[in-house]
């Protein structure tokens, strides 16, 4: 058998797109293929063709050389193929257990064999090296173990074909290390991986071959081995592309944003922030790493006014605006560019350029006495669009809701961006965004802070708060566990701080 | 998007037509029939009597009190799609309306003024008496996040008792169950109109009820305070960060919302019956959440969902009595209508299929 999995010719079209044309994947028994394209090139697609959520309107599929027809999930996982989702599919008061038998359970009379499945999910832990508790609930431990979690819920299955989609998005550099490990152990004992990405590094890392797909077409498949991580990046996006950020060194001024002893209760009632005293000077970009889940999202929350915090306080300025409301801290130089751009920074049943004047529809020349002055917003929204790029079908009246993600983003940093404000807090800004769009992101922020802007950076991606930041703070568990320069660090040391180790 | 959701509304409106028509069949009545019976009885002469003059022709009675009916349905239709666009369901209309037209019929009764402050003055006191029963359910989901749908239908019990004891001690009127009658000068109704429509109750009421749809659609398309409520009813996260302040605005949304339900109860107590018949809550206020439906929650639509609503049930009557098709008919096709209304996501989706399908067929041909 020289393929156990074999997609030829396929294609699959929606309403307007061609998602995926005339697409083949290859995939030899016992390797880790990693498919490689920006977001929406058709990997996704691709990859629920597979596992049985779409039907492909052209090709075939082979499944060790014999010819088949996936019409859903079961008939996959009847197949021996798995797949780890990007975002889990726990259920979050189960235990591990509970959520790996969900859906294959055994009876043993009437009630669920517990024992065996725990014996069972103790073996394959040991096994493949996935350290898990099988009795803690799902909410109890970190997304690491989760995905942990998923994982087993494949090999509980007896999946010979795994497929991971960006299973690195929420890890940490050393748990994307034991990721790696697992997924040689997996290959070892004989299974084949898949594995969706855009990060090269990771597939230089770990995969043996590489199909690269652009704009819903298959462009090559690859040696990983003989081909360097430039001509890969160059095959995804269709020209060269500058992994490095250009930026000049950076000039700061006065310090211009201050966090002193801030406290902040989360969502479940615990500490989220933890006394975190912090500050940033004009023309700086101060980057804040950290796992997903230690505290960012609250001291963002508290910083916006979006939560209340419970003690400390916040300085524009020099000016305490810690008890303000949000449209003062707003007029006193606030901009935000929030990490959950469909909850906060769009009203996505509006038009574009309602949108645009989202936190000043209340001034001039945007409205007069509580009338809006309609021909002043579309200029101004005609305006934005033209100098940020921001395509739509109809211009500044198209529903938000029907644009892609990327050009939403664009729309909200244009916003705020626009709004020149001192402090501009900037959350995971280029998530889901494909090169193009993160490089344009990039370049902008460079220019606010060559301007003279103060920008607080929070990102989940390591790589691009070492791109941007001057300096960087590192969170773990609510605290501020230090700040280091940019330029004298390096993914390791950042990677223990992250993990609470400390600086040194 | 805007044609194709009011091509959705025709079509709940035709099937339901359609499929009042084959229940007749099955039952054995005529709906040619039974409608053209609606039709005469709604005020539409589909047959020019002798000697009748063009003012007779148009204006009948039975057109008055079609549009009678609809002033009021404009009204608790209007308070309803008010609210439904800053995204709460005040389902307290009924008892707001209520509690409005008391406020109104009291003024209406212990005063007696010249007509052009006493009518403005019952009109007044019916607005504040709707707003002021509304303010409850309004703070209560701003400030505690409890459910407004539930507070609203319990405010509606405490507004149909209250007003039942209220009217049985201080507005005590010729019969058990119903208030005093209302000074004159109170009334809504002006002669002119009724002479006009001969004799039908139709009053001013109809104007304030176009006036009040005119506002509402300014306030919301032209106005900042209509964008604040809009973005709090499309996305209360957006509206925070945002800056504004979604509390007030969901309490003043309400409020506004009672305040249209009040006076839908002034053009119904102060133009129509002119007292309070105690002991139910007025079905109207109910009838407002279909009218809004239908009328997709759009100000215009609801002028003409109401007009709508307001000929079946002026219709509805006639029917009967000329055709012996049972007067059940007429809630029956409503309810059919509505169940078509609230599921046009399904007919969008087909709307959107045979549109697919005729472009395929164009580019196929090219």
């Amino acid at each position: 058998m020289k393929y156990i999995i074999e997609m030829l010719n396929i294609r699959k079209e929606f309403a307007s797109i061609v998602a995926n044309d005339d697409i083949t994947l290859q995939v030899r028994p016992g390797e880790i293929h990693a498919l490689l394209g920006e977001n929406g090139a058709g990997k996704s697609t691709l990859m629920s063709v597979l596992f049985g959520l779409y039907k492909p309107d052209r090709g075939t599929i082979k499944v060790k050389g014999k010819e088949v027809k996936i019409s859903n999930p079961n008939v996959a996982n009847d197949l021996g193929i798995g797949m780890v989702h990007q975002h889990f599919k726990l259920v979050h008061n189960f235990t591990v257990t509970e959520n790996i038998i969900l859906g294959n359970e055994k009876l043993k009379g009437l009630k669920i064999d517990i024992d065996y499945a725990r014996q069972r999910i103790k073996e394959l832990s040991n096994r493949y090296k996935l350290a898990v508790d099988p009795d803690v609930r799902i909410e109890d431990i970190s997304v690491g173990m989760q995905q942990r979690v998923e994982i087993l819920k494949m090999l509980y299955r007896d999946s010979e074909i795994l497929i991971f989609d960006e299973p690195t998005a929420v890890l940490t550099p050393q748990e994307i290390e034991e990721l790696m490990g697992v997924m040689r152990n997996m290959t070892k004992e004989g299974k084949t991986i898949i594995l969706i990405t855009h990060k090269l590094k990771e597939i230089k890392a770990v995969a043996d071959r590489c199909t690269v797909i652009r704009k819903g077409k298959s462009i090559a498949t690859i040696d990983v081995k003989e081909t360097s991580e430039e001509k890969m990046a160059e095959l995804m996006v269709g020209r060269k592309v500058s992994f490095k950020v250009e930026k000049a060194p950076a000039k700061p001024g006065e310090i211009m944003f201050k966090i002193e002893n801030l406290n902040v209760i989360g969502s479940r009632g615990v500490q989220a922030v933890k006394d975190v005293t912090l500050s940033a000077k004009a023309g700086e970009i101060l980057g804040v790493a950290g796992v997903d889940g230690n505290g960012q999202s609250e001291l963002i929350e508290a910083i916006t006014g979006l939560r209340k915090a419970q003690s400390g306080r916040i300085f524009i300025n020099n000016l305490d605006i810690s008890s303000r409301e949000i449209r003062q801290r707003n007029e006193a130089g606030l901009g935000h560019i929030p990490e959950d751009r469909h909850k906060y920074g769009l009203v996505l049943e509006f038009t574009l350029e309602d949108n645009m004047i989202l936190q000043n529809y209340y001034r001039p020349p945007f409205s007069k006495r509580g009338v809006l002055k309609r021909n002043e917003i579309r200029s101004y929204a005609k305006r934005l669009i033209e100098q940020f790029d921001v395509r739509s079908a109809q211009g500044p009246t198209t529903i938000v809701r029907s644009m892609s993600g990327g050009n939403q983003q664009k729309a909200i940093i244009a916003r705020e961006i626009d709004r020149s404000p001192q402090v501009l807090i900037v959350a995971q800004p280029t998530r889901g965004l494909d090169v193009g769009a993160i490089e344009y992101i990039h370049k902008r922020l460079i220019e606010e802070r060559d301007k003279g802007k103060t920008i607080l950076l929070f990102s989940l991606d390591l790589d691009e708060i070492m791109n941007l930041s001057d300096r960087i703070a590192v969170m773990y568990e609510g605290r501020i566990v230090g700040v280091v320069d940019a330029d004298k660090t390096n993914e390791q040391e950042l990677g223990l701080m992250m993990a609470g180790g400390g600086k040194g | 998007m805007g044609k194709n959701k009011f091509l959705v509304s025709l079509l709940a409106v035709i099937l339901g037509i359609i499929t009042g028509a084959l229940v007749m069949l099955l039952t054995g009545y005529d709906p040619i029939k039974a409608y053209e019976g609606l039709l005469k009885g709604a005020g539409f002469i589909l047959q020019v009597p002798k000697n009748a003059t063009l003012g007779d022709i148009i204006f009948n009675k039975r057109l008055g009190d079609t549009l009678l009916n609809t002033t009021t349905l404009i009204l608790t239709g209007l308070a309803i799609a008010f609210a439904f666009k800053t995204g709460l369901f005040n389902i307290g209309v009924p008892g707001q309306m209520l509690m409005g037209g008391f406020f109104g019929v009291f003024v209406g009764v212990k005063l007696s003024l010249h007509f052009y402050i006493h009518t403005p003055l019952a009109v007044m006191a019916a607005i504040l008496g709707g707003a002021l029963w509304a303010l409850l359910p309004g703070i209560l989901k701003a400030k505690y996040g409890i459910n407004e749908v539930v507070t609203a239908i319990m405010m509606n019990y405490i507004s149909l008792w209250s007003v039942y004891y209220f009217v049985q001690n201080f507005l005590k009127g010729n019969f058990e169950t119903e208030s005093a009658i209302i000074n004159p000068s109170a009334s809504l109704r002006v002669e002119a109109l009724t002479k006009l429509f001969h004799g039908s109750n139709i009053n001013l009421g109809l104007f304030l009820a176009i006036a009040v749809a005119i506002l509402v659609w300014w306030i919301l398309d032209k106005t900042t305070f209509g964008y604040e409520l809009k973005a709090v009813g499309y996305n209360i996260h957006a509206s925070k960060y945002a800056g504004i302040k979604v509390n007030r605005n969901m309490i003043l949304s309400m409020m506004i919302s009672g305040a249209i339900a009040g006076l839908a109860g002034a053009v119904y107590y102060l133009g129509y019956t002119n007292n309070i018949k105690i002991g139910s809550l007025p079905q109207a206020g109910y009838d407002g959440i279909a009218v809004s439906l239908l009328g997709l929650n759009n100000p215009f639509g609801v002028l003409l969902s109401a007009l709508f609503f307001g000929l079946m049930n002026a219709g509805g009557l006639y029917m009967n009595a000329a055709t012996k098709v049972p007067n059940e008919l007429v809630p029956i096709i409503v309810a059919i209508i509505i169940y078509f209304a609230a599921t046009s996501l399904m007919f969008e989706t087909w709307l959107h299929r045979i549109g697919s399908i005729f472009r395929k067929k164009e580019g196929g041909s090219k």
